[in-house]
């Protein structure tokens, strides 16, 4: 009766390569095809196009790769760097904390019930439609130039996606599977939890992943637009008095350590929901 | 396949269907004064074409959706809701694809709360009877159709229900599989004395499964006819295929279904 051969696990196509190679064009295939390897490549490609456009240069005010490197090395040396990444992490840390857990609760919230639906959808649609940070000003003159203003800005860039992303997760919870859960008796409560949230969980992450993206873009505008502290300091101070290489190095420092978060978010996504079985 | 006793259907009807109507929220007539009987420890087919509402009927059996007018009775007791007597079978298999084929096929007993050594070892079990065993690890993505829809039979099985509700089980497995797993199906069911409700748009596999056939007439259904196959099952399945009284049972049911074809 049985259909599938006992081999599943080995029908990769670099399978057969391996076996006809050596243990080392093993691992050198291995190496190559592994995805760490391309996104080095990719970044390589990427650095060098940036070298050359220094070196032509496109405009006296943009430095090299290597140019920025050192600068960055020399801004790590003296601590200013990790610094300036603390304090900003500060509102950052905070909106997104507060973006993520209201965020999927009001989407869940919205998801399950009609009535939460109908209050809050668009609100939220316009939200993420809206180009927010035209609130900025708004949100300075209700709560000042201190950190409330700050991680409300993170928070009005981060919390719609979240938010929009949970409530047409939870949404698009196949039909059958709920009606599985319930001809099996399950309550309404273990049908939300076995069944709709697992269900929904990738696309929540990917909500998730966004609204920190869009985080990160809106610490970074409260500190160029309300007050300059942390890395927005660093990146205006050292464009007025034309320290070029050290503004790209606190610039390529938040973009760098964006990525790297929301790689973690990947992580952790994947630590949590083995996603090995996602697609039937 | 085992052999199973047949004497005419006089048994006691485990679920009885009365003057059953159902309308949908569009205004979609799905039902029309359906009623029906299915035998105990039997295998039932409905059969009618497309549309006609035999989804909707098997669901109103199941608890799932309510109906507009009429009741279902189940071993006596009126159905207002899913119960621990009737488990169903899900045309597109309904799995879970973040869960193995174990735990698949354990979640109806999780759901009820039964600890998870106790249903594991009943899954697996079930795993084994429908021939899936050394699968339980893996997702559902990794196995063929007809093999998923074994997974769905195995949790259907695992609750230990008395009637099994089954929609179009055998629609999105191959011919060959499909007749392989009909008579698996058939010998296991007859093996548990349990009652069997289901849908096929196929008349061949009507004949050949079933001890009653309901058909039903175009939307807004009714009952068109009730026949019940003269055939001696625990015959070499071939010579079944062959027989003139199942070619003509498959002939008759056809005349009266080519009427709601236009
Ligand atoms: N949730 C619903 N809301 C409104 N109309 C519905 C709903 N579900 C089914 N219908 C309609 O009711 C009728 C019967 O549907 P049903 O799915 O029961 O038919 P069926 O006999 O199972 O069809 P098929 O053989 O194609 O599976 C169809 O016309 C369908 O459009
Ligand atoms: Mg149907």
């Amino acid at each position: 009766m049985t259909e599938v051969s006992p081999s599943l696990g080995s029908r990769d196509p670099g399978a057969s390569v391996q076996r006809l190679s050596g243990p080392r064009r093993d691992r050198a295939v291995a190496l190559a095809s592994h995805p760490l390897t391309l996104r080095l490549f990719t970044a390589l490609i990427l650095f060098s196009a940036w070298e050359y456009a220094g070196r032509v240069p496109v405009s006296a005010g943009f430095p090299g790769f290597i140019e920025t490197m050192k600068a960055m090395a020399e801004m790590t040396a003296d601590g200013l760097l990790v610094a300036a990444l603390l304090i900003t992490l500060q509102p950052l840390a905070l909106g997104l904390a507060i973006s993520a857990v209201i965020g999927i609760g009001l989407g869940i919230g919205m998801g399950l019930s009609r009535v939460a639906e109908w209050l809050m959808a668009p609100p939220f649609i316009v939200m993420q439609a809206a180009p927010m940070a035209a609130l900025i000003p708004l949100l300075v003159f209700a709560y000042g130039i201190g950190l409330a203003a700050k991680v409300l800005t993170v928070c009005i860039m981060a919390m719609p996606v979240i938010v929009l992303n949970s409530y047409l997760a939870i949404r698009q919870t196949p039909a059958s599977l709920i009606e599985m859960g319930r001809s099996f008796q399950g309550s309404k409560p273990q049908i939300i939890l076995k069944i709709m949230l697992p269900s929904a969980s990738p696309v929540i992450f990917a909500g998730l992943r966004l609204g920190a993206a869009a985080g990160f873009i809106g610490a970074i505008l409260a500190e160029l637009l309300i007050t300059p502290t942390g890395i927005g300091d660093l990146i205006t101070y050292n464009q007025s008095i034309a320290e070029y290489p050290k503004m790209y190095a606190a610039i390529f420092s938040v973009i760098a350590l964006s990525v790297l978060f929301i790689e973690g978010l990947g992580k952790i996504e994947a630590a949590i929901f083995r996603r090995e079985g996602r697609r039937a | 396949m085992t052999a199973r006793a047949r004497p005419a259907i006089a048994d006691t009807p485990i679920i009885e269907v009365k003057n059953l109507s159902k309308t949908y929220e569009g205004g979609v007539e799905a039902l029309n004064d359906v009623s029906l009987d299915v035998p105990q420890g039997k295998l039932t087919t409905l059969l009618g074409p497309s549309g006609c509402g035999k989804t909707t009927l098997l669901k109103i059996i199941a608890g799932l959706i309510p109906s507009t007018k009429g009741e279902v009775r189940v071993s006596g007791r009126m159905v207002t809701g899913p119960g621990p007597d009737r488990a169903f079978v899900f045309q597109d298999f309904a799995l879970m694809p973040w869960a193995t084929v174990l735990r698949n096929v354990a979640f109806g007993l999780e759901l009820r709360g039964v600890g998870r050594e106790e249903r594991e070892a009943v899954a697996r079990r079930h795993i084994a009877e429908v021939g899936l065993a050394g699968f339980e690890h893996r997702h559902p993505h990794e196995l063929s159709g007809g093999m998923r829809q074994r997974v769905g039979l195995a949790r259907a099985l695992a609750v230990d229900a008395d009637v099994l509700l089954m929609d179009e089980p055998f629609s999105s497995v191959d011919e060959q599989t499909r007749r392989k797993f009909q008579e698996d199906m058939l010998s296991l069911l007859s093996a548990r004395g349990k009652t069997v409700l289901f849908v096929t748009h196929s008349i061949e596999e009507a004949v050949y499964l079933s001890d009653r056939i309901v058909l039903l007439s175009r939307r807004p259904s009714r009952v068109a006819e009730v026949i019940e196959p003269d055939i001696r099952r625990g015959d070499d399945p071939e010579a079944i295929r062959r027989h003139p009284a199942y070619l003509d049972t498959v002939e008759t049911i056809w005349q009266g279904l080519k009427r709601y074809l236009d």
